[in-house]
């Protein structure tokens, strides 16, 4: 269960997040929907503490993850529960397609031979939709959608129990998202992983959520069960879902 | 006032880069002895500043020596001290042009891509997502980067001083009419070993000085092609400066008697 508690962050005069309370439960699948520039993704980075809460309170089965010291052997631990899909992919272009799927097969605790990671990382790859003969490709030569599936591919290779997913599905046509979306939702089913997911593609929320939260000025604007999302009573949700320039979410910000 | 104040903010916040900068140093160091190491890392990082700064090594040397050679011939022929061409090349490359040419070039060519690499790694979340794969930067990064850049250099040196003081003797026996067998004599005989280990000491602090200025502007970089650019603009001119300001404190270390 992963639990957030009045979380704050500014950068410099910026108010990003102020006060984002968030509970997600074990197994379950959670999307965040929000405008861009809310700050959805730098609620995800202070949950993995690449970026550092202000203020406030962030736990992992009831482990508080703001006390793990950068680069000690139980914030290493407690990393290798979790596999995350950056929203630019962020794949390192120094190696290969296979060799980025495979990374945390190839070196540390969960250590396997080359031959048997790369085995994995053919499978995850076609999981995601790409055949095995991009596996010797650099991510510079694929496109940005072929990108975001090989980190999708990344993120799940060392099954992990808690994933987050910053934008799984922009950036690819209806087809490949759909497939995404369903390998998100068989994750969480068969795997019984958590996962957290942020996105902007309604249709996507429908497939893969299991609770909806709404990140607004700062805050959790509204959450709850996505079958009460349609009929949440909030503006803000109502406007988000419908996509209407009409409402209280201002236009220009 | 406003203009002491602006000169005190200027001087706080070069304390405060040098304040940081060592301690990042301090953290790289401290990975040599916690493992996981990436030998890997380490044997590519060994490829790309060593063996591939050879070329750029040799062109800046082998002129330098050889203008070396013309300047001290003119110049000594004002006192008729001709003949200390060979000595004065071999005592000059050795112990400052060597190790300071290679090392702003090594600034140029190391730092600067160093720099590059890493600030790109940086905007684009990759040095996240190492974090995110339990993959220490500092290690995976930082380690393999300085510590190979700290055992090639010495060896760049030694190859600069050689190509130098070849240029020094090209230039002595085919334009100024030395002995080619007197100039290579009256080189070996000048030059003392300590003077062949201060030039390849200066080289491993200058390969290590420009290493980590790469990664420790390439770490801190801000967002966006802007940052990366920043980044490493700031690597080369600080690892530039430093290496000049460490061969002064080096050469008045070893030479000052
Ligand atoms: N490392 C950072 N330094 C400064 N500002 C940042 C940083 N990361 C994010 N921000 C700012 O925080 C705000 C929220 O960003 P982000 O979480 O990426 O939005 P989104 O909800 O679209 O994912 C943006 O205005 C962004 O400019
Ligand atoms: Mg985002």
């Amino acid at each position: 269960m992963i639990e957030l508690r009045d979380v704050h962050k500014s950068f410099g005069p910026k108010q990003v997040l102020r006060g984002v309370d968030l509970t997600i439960g074990r197994g379950k699948s959670m999307v965040i929907i929000g405008g861009s520039g809310t700050g959805k993704s730098v609620a995800l980075k202070c949950i993995l503490g690449l970026i550092p809460p202000d203020k406030g309170l962030i736990t992992v089965d009831g482990d508080d993850v703001t006390r793990l010291r950068q680069g000690s052997a139980e914030r290493d631990e407690f990393l290798a529960r979790f596999g995350m899909l950056f929203q630019g992919g962020a794949l390192f272009d120094s190696l290969t397609v296979w060799q980025n799927v495979a990374f945390r097969l190839l070196r540390g605790s969960l250590k396997k031979s080359k031959d048997e990671a790369r085995e994995i990382a053919i499978e995850k790859l076609r999981r995601v939709g790409l055949t095995p003969d991009v596996a010797e490709l650099f991510p510079a030569e694929l496109s940005g959608g072929m990108q975001k599936r090989v980190g999708l591919a990344r993120a799940i290779a060392a099954e992990p129990e808690i994933i987050f997913f910053d934008e799984p599905t922009t950036g690819l046509d209806p087809i490949m998202a759909g497939v995404i979306n369903e390998l998100i939702r068989e994750i969480v089913v068969e795997m019984g992983a958590t996962a957290m997911t942020i996105t902007h593609d309604m249709t996507s929320v429908r497939a893969i959520a299991d609770d909806v939260a709404m990140l607004h000025g700062g805050k959790i604007r509204w959450t709850g069960p996505v079958a009460e999302m349609d009929a949440s009573g909030d503006p803000y949700v109502t406007q988000f879902i419908s996509g209407s320039p009409e409402g209280p979410i201002e236009t220009v910000r | 006032m406003s203009f002491l104040a602006a000169i005190g903010r200027i001087v706080l916040g070069v304390l405060a880069a040098i304040g940081q900068a060592t301690l990042f140093a301090l953290d790289t160091v401290s990975h040599l002895v916690r493992p996981p190491f990436y030998p890997r890392e380490l044997a590519s990082a060994v490829m790309q500043i060593g063996y591939f700064s050879l070329p750029v090594v040799g062109l800046t040397t082998i002129f330098t020596g050889g203008a070396l050679a013309l300047q001290i011939y003119a110049g000594g022929a004002r006192f008729s001290a001709e003949a200390v061409v060979p000595q004065i090349v071999a005592i000059g490359m050795v112990r400052e042009l060597g190790p300071v040419l290679v090392g702003l070039m090594i600034a140029a060519r190391v730092t600067s891509s160093i720099a590059a690499e890493i600030a790109t790694m940086k905007v684009t979340e990759q040095i996240d997502a190492l974090v995110t794969l339990s993959t220490n930067p500092m290690k995976y990064l930082t380690l393999p980067r300085v510590l190979a850049a700290t055992l090639v250099m010495p060896i760049l040196v030694a190859v600069g001083n050689v190509i130098g003081i070849m240029g020094g003797y090209l230039v002595g026996v085919n334009r100024l009419g030395f002995n080619a067998g007197t100039y290579i004599r009256n080189t070996i005989d000048f030059l003392e070993p300590s003077d062949i280990a201060t030039s390849l000491a200066k080289g491993a602090v200058f390969g290590f000085l420009a290493a980590l200025m790469g990664c420790y502007y390439g770490m801190q970089s801000g967002r966006g092609a802007q940052g990366v650019g920043r980044a490493t603009k700031s690597a080369v001119v600080a690892a530039s400066v430093l290496i000049l300001a460490a061969n002064f404190i080096l050469t008045e270390l070893f030479f000052a008697a």
